[in-house]
């Protein structure tokens, strides 16, 4: 029995592992979320406006449930690093000029704050410092408000408020291109004619406060000063990506252990049987020494109990090593001082109480059956097998089967529970393993969509203000620029009965030719005249369609309410947004011909010197390159997914191993007597072999196309319960993921297989002949 | 046939190992159609063309555990084409080593087995297996059929690998299983399961027929049912056969009989006349 237990011990390991993977990483993460929450003073609330008095500080203060207000000069700005030709831009954020923020006060790594009065020095914070390799004292250059200025960095922190960097409407973190710097509030604000005014305030609330009526009271105040909305935790967009990230895990958490578990439970279940079975005369013994049902069941679930014990050991280790080996992968895309490792005693034991309850459940029906046997009964020795012909040979090609091949049907059909679990397992094992190829999958598919059909610019730049038309002409003007095209980008907040979203406007060219809008089937959609078209995904969240009348808020300029219809919906898988033509969007928005940017298609020969340009216009507030925004996902992508292949791998290796190593062991242990029969009647190693293997390689092909649809529906839930209006990760699993898993399952399987061909070829066949089943 | 190309064999293939189908296929040859024209009665002894096992100082000793067992302590023996010999012993005496060594189912430790002139002390696995496959037909005490098939492919199993077997049909028919044809072991009595089996080992049309127990696990009604076949098969056939039993009220059916005891032959008796299995009580 030892390597049937190995091979149990190997899928306990693997459920009870991820579970603690899982569940530690996600406790791990969100405690050190708290706890530096909590030390760094993260706020509830954040407010954008355009320039709002000092004074107004009180007014906010005196919000009913405002706990600590603090006001804060924020732009975006244009860099200029050496060497480092692709365009960068950062958020600058002041910290008051007594270096204490109140609020999301900043951990510094190294270095000091900076001098409040000084203009030329700034903190940075962690990623961008370790993309670019830069330590305190380094220097580089930022546009401040239309100003070239040289800047040293004093520091290197990080805040709660940017444990994810994510720039505004990008598909992924960005560290090498996107930055937060940290400035004097008296430096600041002269740079940005702010000086006692403030156009961000973020905030506390007491915890009876209701953050609704805080939001609307806030937004009433703010209004007059250009506010584009106050928000919650759950709206800012590190909060939510972390959220995300918890979600996720908690639902891998649920999903991936209960495969395991539940075919440890089965492994169990055959094991237990075959053991009981065996060993019928002594528990018929036992019993007839006077030993009752009660001691017969209880020194079984000791047994199993023991085979699970060094599963659940290594388990546990197991878990912990990867909980860690996760957590380090996290920790180089969200910023905390330090990951703090946490793994709760209450989880050990939930995992150690799942596993041996479920393999009680599974081992349970066996039990009652060594349980339930009469002594004399069990001291007969069991009659022959019943068999039947099976239903495959009665379709007529039955007489055409060899007898080693119907001794192969025959055995199958005889258990169907036990081949269609077996089946099932080797099954799961294939389905992990498409589950894992399925987000290389899925988002290789979505940048595509995304960046190959539908956006199909190269460059976007975006102007500081909303800029007249004319921008376009001198756009095209300059060297190296094929086409460029307006957008307009407006925020707003939908609101569909008692249902609402804040995001934003585009307004594209009905035509365009860079900005392609796609229907379900992939064919480009035109823009109408009038109406908007919502994201699919903004649909379902405001549960409106084609045709429905939508009230639109815009929460800039002067901040019309209108009603528009909606004239489709578009697949779209990151993030959600409303599109309209860019001159019914001007319409509703009562300006000129007014552009928030342009789409460009340029010659790659002349990208760079494009970006140098960019950067000393004033006017350009920023510029993103399609290919640097791809290659960065794919890079920050490529860890994760290089871990979570292994560990899926090496999972789904462990399951069909098991599952086939243990069908093996268990088939060579019932019908060894015939197999050795048939070695006396002359038949070789080779087709004896064949029956058992052949058995087994039946089941493994069967199971392969299961595992299959195993593996599509389980993607199908996943996909569907990692949803959000981050991001949809579709369905599409590529021919590759499904023919590695094949391999995968299909190695696994002969490994197995060829070490119980090992026990064939030993056989003892005079001992067989000798004893009677 | 010469003897001296017999001879020539004999000492080949005590002298180093050979390919055992070149010479299989001559002694299925020559060995089938000789078989057939003889006669019961002829002493075969003194045709060495007749000898189908012969066997000197052959030893074996097992290890179970820590205790070296003497199974064979050196046994004498030959069987002649177309008898019907009965080893008899009590249990331990050797009878059932002796059986699997000529059989191709263990090998000695020391001594000199030989099949129709062929070595068999020094064959590998292979050239077993392949002797098993194309010469013996075995019975045993618990028929080791194959639960899984009827009684007719449970035949089938052997007739598709051998070279020139019966029809299966015909095997059964001959140990009057006509009936049972579709029926799985798990339907049919204890002696129908031991008819199963002999007409298994004789749908190779085998040169000779080593039957271990084949009534030991059968009341004496059934177990006469079964001798009787093996009787017929022997009779009608000519297929040399050598059956293994503690029961000495079996001897009577044999041509000799031969008494182990201790790991040696202790005696080796010829019956004058032999009964039918009818006539045989236990």
């Amino acid at each position: 029995m030892k390597g049937q237990v190995i091979a149990i011990t190997l899928v306990v390991m693997s459920g009870v592992a991820t579970f603690i993977m899982f569940i530690s990483t996600m406790d791990s993460l969100n405690l050190t979320r708290n706890t530096f929450y909590r030390d760094y003073s993260f706020a509830d609330v954040f407010v954008n406006l355009k320039r709002a008095p000092e004074s107004l500080k009180d007014k906010i203060k005196n919000v009913p449930g405002v706990n600590q207000v603090e006001t804060r000069v924020s732009a975006y700005v244009k860099l200029d690093i050496s060497g480092f030709t692709e365009p960068v831009t950062a958020r600058i954020l002041s910290i008051p000029d007594d270096g204490r923020p109140l609020l999301n006060r900043l951990y510094i790594r190294k270095g000091r704050l900076a001098d409040p009065a000084k203009d030329n020095e700034v903190v940075i914070n962690e990623n961008f410092a370790k993309a670019h390799g830069f330590d305190p004292g380094d220097q580089f250059a930022a546009v401040i408000n239309g100003k070239w200025k040289k800047l040293t960095i004093t520091g290197i922190a990080l805040s709660p408020e940017f444990v994810l960097l994510m720039r505004p409407e990008a598909i992924s973190p960005d560290f090498k291109r996107f930055g937060i710097l940290w400035m004097g509030r008296k430096a600041l604000s002269k740079s940005y004619d702010m000086d006692g005014a403030f156009n961000d305030v973020v905030l506390t609330l007491f915890p009876d406060a209701k953050l609704s009526d805080v939001l609307v009271e806030l937004d009433n105040i703010v209004e007059r000063y250009g506010g584009f909305g106050a928000y919650g935790r759950k709206d800012q967009i590190s909060h939510r990506m972390l959220n995300e990230e918890f979600r996720q895990l908690q639902k891998s958490s649920k999903i991936f252990p209960t495969i395991f578990i539940c075919v440890a439970a089965f492994l169990l279940n055959v094991v237990m049987s075959r053991t009981i079975n065996t060993q019928r005369e002594q528990i018929a013994a036992l019993k007839a020494f006077g030993y009752n049902n009660i001691d017969v069941g209880i020194h079984y679930a000791k047994l199993v109990v023991l085979i699970l014990f060094a599963g659940l050991i290594l388990g546990v280790a197991g878990g912990i090593w990867f909980g860690k080996m996760l957590g380090a992968i996290y920790m180089e895309v969200y910023r905390f001082p330090d990951l703090i490792y946490i793994l709760h005693p209450g989880v050990i034991i939930a995992a150690i109480l799942i596993s041996i309850a479920s393999a009680l459940a599974g081992t349970l029906h066996s039990l009652w059956r060594a349980a339930k046997q009469q002594p004399a009964e069990a001291m007969r020795p069991e009659p022959p097998a019943k068999y039947r012909v099976t239903l495959i040979e009665k379709t007529g090609i039955g007489r055409r089967l060899t007898q080693p091949s119907r001794i192969i049907l025959r055995n199958i059909e005889r258990k169907p529970v036990r081949t269609f679990l077996s089946v099932l397992g080797i099954a799961a094992a294939c389905a992990t393993m498409i589950s894992s190829g399925f987000f290389k999958d899925s988002v290789a598919y979505m940048i595509n969509v995304q960046f190959v059909l539908s956006q199909k610019e190269d460059m976007t730049v975006a102007f500081a203000e909303p800029t007249s038309r004319r921008a376009i002409f001198e756009l095209k003007g300059l060297e190296g620029v094929h086409s460029a095209e307006p957008f307009r980008t407006v925020p707003a907040k939908f609101r569909f009965g008692y249902r609402s979203y804040k995001t934003v406007i585009n307004g594209i060219e009905p035509d365009s030719r860079l900005h392609l809008l796609l229907d379900n089937n992939f064919k480009p959609l035109s823009l109408p005249p009038s109406g908007i078209i919502l994201t699919d995904y903004l649909g379902k969240i405001l549960g409106v369609k084609a045709g429905d009348m939508l009230t639109v808020e815009v929460l800039e300029g002067s901040k019309p309410v209108r009603e528009v219809p909606v004239a489709a919906l578009v697949k779209q898988y990151l993030g959600v947004t409303g599109y309209m033509d860019i001159t019914a969007l001007n319409r509703l928005m009562r300006e000129g011909d007014a552009i928030s940017g342009a789409y460009l298609f340029t010659d790659s020969m002349f990208r760079d010197k494009l970006y140098q340009r960019f950067v000393k216009m004033a006017r350009i507030s920023g510029t993103v390159v399609r290919g640097d925004e791809i290659r960065n996902f794919n890079e920050i992508q490529a860890r994760a997914m290089l871990f979570f292949t292994f560990i899926a791998t090496l999972m789904a290796c462990f399951i069909s191993f098991g599952v086939v190593y243990n069908s093996a062991r268990i088939a060579l242990s019932e019908r060894s007597r015939e197999l050795s029969s048939l070695r006396v009647l002359g038949y070789t190693r080779g087709e004896i072999s064949y029956i058992l293997l052949g058995e087994l390689g039946l089941l493994t092909l069967i199971a392969i196309p299961f595992g299959f649809v195993i593996g599509y529906w389980l993607c199908g839930y996943i996909a569907q319960a990692l949803a959000s209006d981050l991001f949809r990760v579709p369905l599409i699993i590529e021919l590759k993921t499904y023919s590695l898993s094949a391999a995968v399952i299909f190695v696994s399987a002969s490994v197995s297989s060829l070490i119980v061909r090992h026990k064939l070829d030993h056989l003892d066949l005079v001992e067989v002949l000798k004893t009677r089943e | 046939m010469p003897f001296s190309l017999l001879d020539l064999i004999a000492k080949k293939a005590g002298n180093k190992r050979q390919p055992i189908t070149n010479h299989d296929q001559r002694s299925t040859e020559c060995g089938f159609s000789n078989r057939r024209t003889e006669t019961m009665n002829q002493d075969p002894a003194n045709n060495p063309e007749d000898i189908v096992f012969q066997v000197k100082e052959l030893t074996k000793i097992y290890k179970m555990g820590e205790v070296e067992v003497h199974a064979l302590r050196g046994a004498d023996l030959e069987l002649f084409s177309g008898e019907l010999v009965v080893l008899l012993g009590p249990s331990g005496s050797g009878k059932s080593t002796l059986l699997n060594i000529l059989g191709g189912l263990d090998t000695a430790t020391s001594g000199f087995v030989s099949y129709r002139g062929k070595n068999l002390t020094n064959a590998n696995e292979q050239e077993l297996t392949e002797y098993r496959r194309y010469h013996v037909g075995f019975v045993f005490q618990f028929y080791n059929l194959i639960p899984s098939l009827t009684a007719r492919e449970n035949v089938e199993v052997v007739t598709e690998i051998a070279r020139n077997p019966m029809v299966p049909e015909d095997a059964l028919a001959i140990v009057g299983l006509t009936e049972r044809l579709d029926h799985f072991p798990a339907q049919l009595s204890g002696g129908e399961q031991q008819r199963v089996a002999i007409a298994r080992a004789i749908s190779k049309n085998p040169e000779v027929l080593l039957c271990d127990e084949p009534t030991g696990a059968l009341d004496s009604k059934t177990g006469i049912v079964v001798l009787e076949a093996l009787e017929k098969i022997n009779r009608e056939l000519g297929t040399a056969t050598a059956i293994i039993t503690h029961n000495a009220d079996i001897a009577g059916m044999a041509d000799r009989v031969i008494y182990l005891s201790n790991g040696r032959i202790s005696e080796v008796k010829i019956n004058s006349v032999k009964k039918a299995p009818g006539e045989l009580k236990w």
